[in-house]
């Protein structure tokens, strides 16, 4: 096991995450990703608002960007994009 | 048994059954939430309690769940969120919290559950054995049996103080009908002088520095300053997460015995020593070895059999986790045969759980007694004197320990 992982002693008790969720990569758990057609997209927020990860960013006026280091890949925002502006492609 | 060494404060007289005993501890506890489901012979637990809600006597939050597995999360909820919080179960309410047990435990939460121990099923039995919390030993849970109401009062108090200083979750137990439903002389404390002797739950804190900076942040679902509790962890971290648990249960041994130290200093009942209560064992060739109300039965025979000359005595073990295996060992390692009465049955195992930790506690000694189990009284069958004295002539006869462990039934027919 790599020496920079903690021991027993060192971990907080409780069984409490010790590191901020962004630090964990697990976009790469995925096995497809999406990709955003530009001229589609109507920056409706949908796609960032249905990401059961929070994998969107978004300013409220630009196209959202997927955060690909968390996201696990599950499609949602290709379904719920009203102009089908997202396609899942294969990692 | 608890001896009244002295009266520091005045104390009201009630009859109770155990039931009652643990409602009354609760109510005067402090306690902010209490879930429960109803299952025999805890649901007098939970009924006083909830008539002591409803007539504004106690001022806590009570939950009606669906289940027992819901009861469980809903004290572990509210104890993460700050609060105070209790249940109760038996036998196979306590089955259905299985989950939570673990997951309660592990997020080191401080929930006190009082467990009326009753067989568990099929078939169906009400009445009393150990084979509920038994089951439940390697959840990580502080485990405390009683002897009597009285007993399961005090203990029931100390738990509170016990969970929250250790933080581990802690199960105070009570036999099923003997206790719970049996009517006793219970000392009961005043009001304010258990308030003040639980006080206020205080919460620690804890830093954690990749997510909250330097700063020391209370270790409770806070908005203000987030935790998550019990997140994914896989064969990176699993293994240093259940090896500091087991590390820190060592050392709830003397937070144990410093609560029962206060307790008796405010109540004249002294439980000492804490983890296993001797008795006529000074100059004892033999000795049988059990838990909760069926010990009080033993110590009568002891002194029937001591009065005919015989050199018995009787060692009631109070707190089975965590298992005080070096006082059991100070204790145990001089007499000439020990007799652990198992009321639980392990199937397939090399006798009952009892047993197996005792006599794997005295493997190492360099002399050691032979160890005998005793397994009796599933499903609430009564232990008579008779087959209790049979055990100590079983005891003072044995001539070498056996290569193989001898596991006897007692009281059940061939």
């Amino acid at each position: 096991m790599s020496s920079q992982l903690l021991g027993w002693r060192d971990l907080p008790i409780g069984a409490v995450a010790f590191l901020s969720s962004k630090e964990y990569p697990t976009g790469e758990w995925a096995v497809f990703q999406p990709k955003i057609d530009e001229k589609k997209c109507i920056k409706c927020g949908l796609c960032w608002m249905y990401c059961p990860d929070g994998a969107y960013r978004w300013d409220g006026e630009s196209v959202p960007v997927p955060d690909l280091d968390h996201c696990k890949g599950c499609g949602i925002c290709e379904v719920e994009c009203p102009t089908k502006a997202i396609q899942m492609v294969r990692v | 048994m608890c001896m009244a060494i002295l009266k520091k404060v005045e104390q009201t007289m009630m009859a109770l059954n155990g039931d009652e005993a643990v409602a009354w501890a609760v109510k005067q506890s402090n306690v902010d939430v209490v879930s429960a489901y109803p299952i025999t012979p805890q649901t007098i637990i939970v009924e006083r309690i909830s008539e002591f809600v409803n007539n504004g006597e106690m001022d806590a939050e009570f939950i009606h769940v669906e289940s027992e597995h819901s009861a469980l999360s809903a004290a572990w909820g509210a104890a993460l969120a700050g609060a105070r919080a209790f249940t109760a179960t038996a036998a196979n309410g306590l089955a259905l919290m299985w989950e939570i047990l673990y997951i309660t435990a592990s997020t080191r939460t401080p929930v006190v559950m009082a467990v009326v121990n009753r067989a568990l099923s099929a078939p169906i039995n009400i009445h009393n054995d150990h084979s509920d919390t038994m089951g439940a030993r390697d959840s990580g849970w502080i485990q405390i049996y009683s002897e009597d109401a009285q007993e399961a009062y005090d203990n029931t108090i100390m738990a509170f103080r016990i969970a929250e200083e250790s933080l581990f979750p802690v199960m105070v137990t009570l036999d099923g009908f003997t206790i719970s439903h049996t009517l006793q002389n219970v000392s009961v404390l005043p009001d304010d002088v258990v308030s003040e002797f639980v006080g206020v739950r205080r919460i620690p804190r804890i830093k954690l520095p990749r997510i909250h900076g330097d700063k020391e942040i209370p270790l409770m679902l806070n908005p203000k300053y987030p935790i998550t509790f019990g997140p994914l962890d896989l064969y990176d971290y699993y293994f240093e997460h259940k090896v500091q648990q087991n590390e820190a249960m060592k050392e709830t041994f003397p937070i144990i015995e410093r609560v029962h130290r206060e307790f008796g200093e405010i109540s004249g009942r002294s439980y000492d020593p804490v983890f296993m209560v001797p008795y006529r064992t000074e100059d004892a060739d033999v000795v049988i070895l059990g838990l909760s109300s069926t010990m009080s039965v033993v110590r009568k025979i002891v002194d029937d059999l001591r009065s005919e000359g015989k050199k018995v005595g009787a060692i009631r073990l109070r707190v089975f986790r965590p298992f005080p295996a070096d006082h059991l060992r100070k204790e145990l390692s001089e007499f000439h045969a020990v007799g652990v009465l198992d009321r639980c049955i392990s199937f397939g195992g090399e006798g009952g759980p009892l047993f197996t930790e005792v006599r794997s506690a005295l493997y190492g000694l360099p002399s050691r007694p032979i160890v005998h189990d005793y397994i009796y009284g599933l499903g609430g069958r009564d232990l008579p004197h008779s087959l209790i004295r049979k055990i100590y002539e079983e005891l003072l006869s044995a001539r070498a320990e056996p290569e193989v462990p001898v596991v006897r039934y007692v009281g059940v027919r061939e």
